[in-house]
């Protein structure tokens, strides 16, 4: 193993807070090669990435780079080495131009003052053409795709002369098209001498690019191997420690009438932009409605105005025939609705209150919970705890406030007191975004349970995998409007669905009505 | 009214408005730099307050013209130092710790006041230095616009050659840059090694420097003594001024002269039998219209230029995709 760049030892690192994130994890990454970091959310791979950067101390182990025994107090001491690290989060000034964003930290000078403009186009020009990597030397980030952005931000590494390339998940906010450039772009990279270590947890990106990987579980690193032979299934059976089931899940039996119906739905945003532009869509009783699409294209909008948190500027929503535009939310739910909303931190619970709290927010003022305003809390922890149970929610008591939980049981919180509502449609916006491979399994399952006792799902997820796993109806959202209806989800792939997510191709009068 | 039409297109009024417009541009100019940092300074007045103090006392005492500026601009910077530290250091509100300084700056200097003089109003009783006013060669044997353009304090100069500094500064030099950067998005400066505690301090010390030259102005040049609470609510005003100038250094000076104009007609109508309370509400009557105007404008701008680009960018939208796809 001689030509391994990066050699990281038994690394150990504890959260003040007790939580230990890396109990003793080694992993060896090889000189020009493409190293998938791969496991589950809170698995400990963004912590070891931070660890290597120096954005946060460790306790024990090693890191030996170049053959040298290194430890980095802060991320300029990782750069000047020769790391770099682009974020989930990109980091970049949103009004400042790609050719400034480039060279801010290292300005060429003009004089001894000031800034020399030029040497920082020619600098972005130079290695934009050495790499490969096209952008806009002189535009502002804020008038650019998020795919060009994030090849700005790789562009900013390798400018200050990174070797080694972490990306922390990527492609979680790409398009699958921008995937494939991206990886193109990493393919280049490789070719040019760089190493690039990337972390993930969708499998079928790994089986693509990566050359070996690392697997981590719950806070160690199970293993470190070259591909070779592996597959997704046994990754992800590694990742998780049981075989988890890929497939989609079977078609309903039993499809009802319309529940939830939708008609030209229009809506302008305080910007003035037209966010909704005349949606039509049905949810039927006893199926899953999948909306996939890129985000900020009108999903969010949808949803709050069906739930009630907005008003549109016309068209109707209608529940079981009534309609429920002109309604409040606590009357929307009555009428059946469940809501479980995209940013659960925002909407979805009160973080500084306990989980029986959250857990009854939306019924502790039906009789059955109180009298005169006194509530009965007796009966509220019973059946908390219950939901817990049942739920399978990770926490130390029903008292225990919800925002010490992880993402993952914040996220159970809600879906245990959304689906306990009795609904008979339930909107689900991003229901597992960040939460861990066992959530996301228990989450899914519910929601097929939902669907099979003959309520309507309404699906909303930016993660395609989600979609075509659950759904049986797939509508595709791009810029406002609905660009395609698959009305048989079993036959379509994600490939199929990009071109509508990108506005490239766009279906004749498309909607997500059901005639008949 | 005829007597008042006369003397408002009268050179005075070109005059008065730019001796108005000096101690509104300096603070408006450290709210800019501020707000550009992320971290908007509102302890424009109390800074001002102090500095203006500062310079006359230390003035009247030393005799000395320098001492007297040197003075005011410390006071001034080190009271903005003081809100760096408790905002970027004890991580308090920046907008309730300039509240607070700005109330502190109000007590502190009547008290000193009271203790140095005797005297709780003002400072008339001192000797104070004043900076000289300065005719332009040339420019002043132009007729009218020397009128109105020569003659003036020397800070009022100052006041015009810093908006041009302040735009080198901020648009032509690395610290510049690294201030817009920390103030639009801190993560990512931070992670190319910028200090982004130190480069707010910065602009908070240069904020203090822009308000210790409008304070100094009003107690050094537009009278010669410091009075209590004697900025009258200029150091907000400012706040409007560089609002409406989008925080930008031409747009600024531009939004400055604008409400010295209006400010200056107040002072003109108050020849008029009119209440004087009624006529020194006139100024932050307009700021206050001019605000709702002028934000109705840019929200209606701004919805307009979507609208162009949603109608003409949907197509080069689609070839950047194809593009990127091949």
């Amino acid at each position: 193993m001689s030509n391994n760049i990066l050699d990281i030892k038994e690394i150990f690192k504890v959260y003040p807070d007790g939580v230990i994130a890396n109990r003793n994890v080694s992993m060896d990454v090889q000189e020009n090669s493409i190293h998938a970091l791969v496991g589950e959310n809170g698995a400990g791979k963004s912590t070891l990435m931070k660890v290597l950067f120096g954005i946060t101390p460790y306790q024990g182990g090693s890191i030996e780079y170049k053959g040298s025994e290194v430890k980095f107090s802060n991320p300029r001491e990782a750069i000047a080495a020769g790391i770099g690290m682009v974020h989930q989060h990109l980091m970049l000034a949103p009004d400042l131009t790609v050719a400034e964003n480039l060279i801010l930290g290292m300005e060429p000078l003009r004089g001894k003052l000031f800034l020399d403009a030029d040497e920082a186009v020619r600098i972005c020009r130079e290695a934009s053409e050495k790499y490969g990597l096209a952008v806009p030397a002189e535009k502002k980030i804020r008038d650019l795709p998020i795919g060009v952005r994030q090849r700005v931000e790789i562009l900013k590494a390798l400018a200050r002369n990174a070797e080694v390339l972490i990306l922390d998940e990527p492609t979680a906010v790409l398009t699958p098209q921008e995937t494939d450039v991206l990886f193109k772009t990493l393919d280049g990279l490789k070719a040019a001498g760089k190493t690039i270590i990337f972390i993930t947890h969708k499998l079928s990106e790994v089986t693509r690019v990566a050359d070996r990987i690392t697997v981590m579980r719950d806070a160690q690193a199970i293993i470190t191997r070259d591909m070779d032979d592996l597959d997704e299934v046994k990754i992800a059976s590694l990742m998780v420690g049981r075989k988890i089931n890929t497939e989609r899940i079977p078609a309903p039996v039993k499809i009802g009438s319309v529940k939830l119906s939708v008609r030209d739905l229009k809506y302008t945003n305080s910007d003035g932009v037209e966010a909704l532009k005349g949606i039509d869509l049905d949810v039927r009783s006893g199926e899953i409605l999948g909306l996939a699409g890129v985000e900020g294209n009108g999903q969010t909008e949808l949803v709050e105005i069906i739930a009630g948190l907005m008003a549109p500027d016309s068209g109707s929503v209608t529940i079981d025939g009534t309609s429920v535009l002109s309604l409040t939310p606590r009357q929307i739910r009555e009428a059946g609705l469940a809501h479980i909303p995209e940013d659960r931190m925002e909407n979805g619970v009160a973080e500084v209150a306990s989980v029986e709290e959250n857990l009854i927010v939306d019924r502790y003022y039906k009789p059955e919970y109180n009298t005169r305003g006194r509530l009965y809390w007796k009966l509220i922890t019973e059946k908390s705890k219950e939901l817990i149970k049942k739920f399978n929610i990770l926490t130390k008591s029903s008292k225990t406030n919800v925002g010490s939980l992880s993402g993952g049981n914040i996220q159970k919180v809600v879906v245990a007191r959304e689906l306990t509502s009795n609904p008979g449609v339930i909107i689900a916006a991003q229901p597992t975004r960040g939460v861990d491979i066992g959530s996301e399994e228990l989450i899914h399952n519910l929601l097929k349970q939902a669907r099979d006792e003959g309520k309507a799902v309404f699906l909303i997820s930016a993660d395609l995998d989600e979609v075509l796993k659950l759904s049986n109806r797939v509508v595709v959202f791009y810029d406002g409007e609905i660009t395609a209806h698959f009305k048989d989800a079993s036959k379509v792939e994600d490939v199929d669905l990009g071109p509508y997510m990108l506005g490239i191709k766009k279906e004749d009068a498309a909607s997500g009505k059901m005639d008949s | 009214m005829n007597e008042l039409f006369s003397s408002i297109f009268s050179v005075n009024f070109g005059y008065a408005i730019l001796r108005v417009m000096t101690p509104l541009l300096f603070p408006a100019m450290g709210i800019a730099v501020s707000t550009m940092a992320g971290s908007q300074n509102i302890a424009m007045e109390g800074a001002m307050l102090i500095a203006a103090f500062f310079g006359v006392i230390v003035g009247a005492f030393s005799g000395s013209l320098w001492l007297a500026l040197l003075a005011g601009i410390a006071a001034a910077v080190l009271l903005c130092m003081i809100l760096g530290y408790f905002h970027l250091k004890l991580k308090a509100d920046i907008f309730l710790s300039a509240v607070a300084l700005n109330m502190f700056s109000s007590g502190i200097t009547v008290f000193l006041l009271f203790m140095i003089t005797g005297d709780k109003g003002s400072t008339s009783s001192l000797p104070s230095p004043v900076f000289p006013s300065i005719d332009i060669p040339l420019v002043e044997k132009i007729p009218v616009i020397g009128d109105i353009i020569s003659g003036h304090n020397i800070l009022t100069y100052v006041a015009l050659v810093s908006v041009f500094l302040f735009y080198l500064l901020m648009f032509k030099t690395p610290l510049g840059l690294r201030i817009r950067a920390v103030g639009q998005n801190p993560d990512a400066a931070e992670s190319v090694g910028i200090n982004v505690n130190r480069t707010k301090m910065y602009a908070l010390m240069l904020s203090g420097l822009f308000a210790a030259l409008g304070g100094l102005y009003l107690s050094m040049g537009y009278v010669s003594w410091f009075s209590k609470d004697m900025t009258a609510g200029r150091g907000f005003i400012a706040i409007a001024a560089a609002t409406l100038g989008g925080m930008m250094p031409l747009g600024t000076m531009i939004s400055s002269l604008f409400f010295a104009l209006v400010s200056a007609v107040a002072i003109y109508i108050a020849s008029l039998n009119i209440p004087s309370e009624l006529i020194q509400l006139i100024p932050y009557l307009i700021t206050v219209v001019a605000l709702a105007v002028f934000s109705g404008r840019a929200l209606k701008g701004r919805r307009e230029k979507i609208a162009a680009e949603d109608a003409g960018g949907t197509e080069s939208v689609q070839e950047k995709n194809n593009t990127g796809d091949n």
